[in-house]
């Protein structure tokens, strides 16, 4: 911990009959690396760096950059440790040890997150031209010359009607539940509680499997674009659910009561002051679950039957969706085709960050004002002269 | 002031009758047959696998645990090898995964500022949401070539233990390291990425329930941050952690489509997770379930009744686990 001696204390003011001086005051800086110690990191990176390069590149028989990197690694910690050691003592050299450690597992965590997305970008968005929104794959064989166009319009109509589809049939299922859980409180609450936890992390071949099992073999229909859609609602469930409880939850119960003590219904407490309070969180796992939905293939390649020709209707015949042309299209023996199924991660990566873009911008919490709502409130209170204190 | 004295009697709480108008029972019938949808499906999730599954569950009997052929034409088929690499996919996954995510977890509540908390928490979310079919390319086209001088490494130094043996160890050559590639090592490594945020959601969220006042304790003591960690958040997060890695595991049980990528299918029986051998139960389906014939898609259920009741029982344990750590109620004013 570092610890920061103040400037010298101030004179008291009063010469008070104090026996013993004040202790003096010591403030505790938890945050922040100060900077000796930013020098002392770097120079046991770099030591480390050096080390490694001796040990691994020249005197030890061996090659490639991950071992490189990961002799370093251990020789900076144990540097980096070694001389906080001499520098203060074992205990603040085993805290400092730690907090490098600590720090390198959320690098680790954001490196991989941006290496897959920049990745997918860079390789896919050079075929993200006019044909990729407008051309299908009809015409498009492996062999074909340069001169027939190709995209994914089908691919893209595919993927917005299951998802919709989908959403269209989770969302009033699972905001219902959720207030079943938490506004009714039955007693299948807890059981059901369960189910959705459980459910929320059901294998999604299984849930391909299962609609497969239904409607396809039970009910002899072919495969079809609805049939996905209903896969993915399965998949969308609890997200729906779990998000929309949490939400629930934290609307203050204090508005609950006081709608009630005034006399309104549950029901009318429900609509007109729970569901308005989270109507943020609620479009935030509206959203959740739509981004679940996009990218769920394994269910998708299962019960849609997949295309390379345009099918506006969901409800009959095969149809492709994003995920199952970048299946399709990896596989490919045609450059094109593989450069193509990269433009497909694109939009769908694409889609996911900007679902992403709204939730960040939904996400307050309950009852929280809008930068607008206040600038209005403030607007007002202004208007209404000086003496109101301003409601902030 | 003095207050008049009060009967006994009357200070008997009164008796409240609640009488609910005809729309507020609607309501309550409504969102309570939402809620049986919800249990009933998953019930029929279960029940239909089981019924479809039957027939070939029946004919095959005990042979369907112990036997690694997936013929179900000649009536010869089994789960062994394919849950073995079911389980090592994901053991391997959890090994790489549950270091970074509670890491990760530990930097966002107890070291990062309260403003950059919120971003990280959402590109966790970010992550968990990238769709695993975009971490199966990812996997296949950047992370293989990567990872086979690891795999490479592992079975020269560590041939010894029989997960990391290889059949035979051919000079290093591009044609040699062919026999590395599509490994279930490599599989799991990129199921890890789909790992990894489920796995730090959960810790983030017990941590962050860690008691003030205990952290407030072991500073005013003089621990250092890593002394509170130690001594007060690691303990108190305990089931998070368990839970946390068990969730991952669930999930990395059934992840389909990056390993379906990655795997070349084979359904034979190994534990040597470095070599081209070896499938998971996912696989098999998305891979076999083009043949209509009636009796290899009863074989089919099974199996994936297999992994269903696999990740219900990890999943359920789990979400026992955390809900035993955590009081959800503690936002209620």
């Amino acid at each position: 911990m570092n610890v920061i001696a103040p400037p010298a204390a101030p004179p008291p003011a009063v010469a008070a009959p104090a026996p013993t001086p004040a202790p003096q005051e010591r403030r505790v800086a938890l945050r922040g690396v100060p900077r000796e110690e930013l020098g002392v990191a770097a120079a046991a990176l770099l030591a480390g760096a050096a080390f490694a390069w001796v040990l691994y590149g020249r005197i030890l028989p061996t090659s490639g950059w991950q071992g490189y990197l990961i002799t370093a690694y251990v020789s900076f910690l144990a540097l980096y440790g070694f001389s906080i050691q001499l520098r203060r003592n074992a205990v603040e050299a085993r805290d400092r040890v730690a907090t490098a450690v600590i720090t390198t597992g959320i690098a680790a965590l954001l490196g991989t997150v941006g290496t897959v997305i920049v990745y997918i970008f860079v390789r896919g968005s050079g075929s993200l031209d006019a044909d990729f929104f407008t051309e299908t794959q009809e015409y498009f064989g492996a062999l074909s010359g340069p001169d027939v166009a190709v995209g994914a319009a089908h691919a893209i109509v595919g993927t917005l009607e299951q998802v919709a589809l989908a959403t269209l049939m989770t969302v009033p299922l699972g905001v219902a539940t959720a207030v079943y859980l938490n506004e009714v409180r039955g007693r299948l609450a807890q059981v059901v509680r369960v189910v959705v936890e459980a459910m929320s992390a059901l294998p999604s071949v299984v849930a391909g499997l299962f609609v497969f099992a239904v409607v396809i073999v039970g009910f002899g229909q072919n495969r079809s674009g609805f049939a996905a859609s209903l896969a993915l609602g399965i998949m969308m469930l609890p997200i729906v659910t779990r998000t929309t409880e949490v939400v629930l939850r934290l609307v203050p119960g204090g508005l609950r009561e006081a709608s009630l003590a005034l006399g309104a219904s549950e029901l009318r407490t429900l609509w007109h002051v729970v569901l308005p309070t989270a109507r943020s969180g609620l479009g935030t796992a509206v959203i959740l679950g739509v981004a679940r939905a996009v990218g769920e293939t394994s269910p998708v390649l299962l019960v849609a039957g997949g295309s390379t020709r345009m099918n506006w209707n969901p409800f009959e015949g095969e149809q492709e969706s994003l995920v199952y042309f970048i299946w399709r299209n990896i596989k490919s023996p045609s450059d094109r085709l593989n450069s193509l199924a990269f433009g497909g991660a694109v939009a769908l990566v694409g889609i996911v960050l900007s679902l992403f873009v709204l939730t960040r911008l939904l996400a307050r919490a309950p009852g929280e004002l809008s930068r607008r709502q206040k600038r209005r409130i403030a607007r007002e209170a202004a208007a209404a002269g000086p003496s109101r204190p301003s409601p902030s | 002031m003095t207050a008049a004295p009060l009967e006994a009697t009357a200070d008997r709480p009164r008796k409240i009758v609640v009488r609910r108008t005809a729309a507020d029972q609607a309501y309550r019938w409504t969102t309570r047959v939402a809620a049986c949808t919800v249990l009933a499906l998953l019930g029929a999730i279960g029940v239909y696998l089981l019924r479809r599954g039957w027939d070939a569950i029946d004919s095959a009997g005990w042979s369907f645990l112990t036997e690694d052929r997936w013929q179900p034409a000649r009536g010869t088929f089994g789960v062994k090898g394919l849950l073995v690499g079911t389980t090592l996919v994901a053991v391997t996954a959890l090994i790489v995964a549950v270091p970074i995510a509670l890491t990760g977890a530990l930097f966002i509540t107890e070291f990062a500022p309260r403003r950059v908390r919120r971003t990280l928490t959402s590109l966790v979310d970010l992550m968990a949401a990238v769709p695993s079919i975009v971490y199966g390319l990812f996997g296949f086209f950047l992370l293989q070539p990567q990872l086979i001088p690891v795999s490479r490494w592992l079975a020269e130094h560590f041939g010894f233990v029989p997960v990391f043996k290889v059949h035979k160890l051919e000079g290093s050559s591009r044609y040699a390291d062919g026999q590395f590639a599509s490994s279930l090592f490599i599989a799991g490594v990129v199921v890890a990425c789909m790992v990894i945020p489920i796995c730090c959601a959960v810790m983030r969220e017990v941590f962050s329930q860690a008691p003030q006042g205990e952290k407030e304790g072991a500073l005013a003591l003089g621990a250092t941050r890593w002394g509170v960690i130690r001594s007060v958040v690691l303990p108190f997060g305990r089931g998070g952690i368990i839970g946390g890695t068990m969730l991952g595991l669930g999930r990395a049980l059934g992840e389909t489509i990056a390993v379906a990528i990655i795997l070349s299918f084979n359904t034979g029986f190994t534990i040597r997770v470095l070599e081209g051998n070896g499938s998971t139960i996912s696989t098999l389906i998305i891979l076999k379930f083009g043949e209509s014939d009636p009796f290899s898609l009863s074989a089919l259920m099974a199996a994936g009744l297999a992994l269903f009741v696999m990740t219900l029982i990890v999943n359920v344990v789990a979400g026992l686990v955390i809900a035993r750590s955590r009081n959800g109620a503690a936002t209620e004013i």
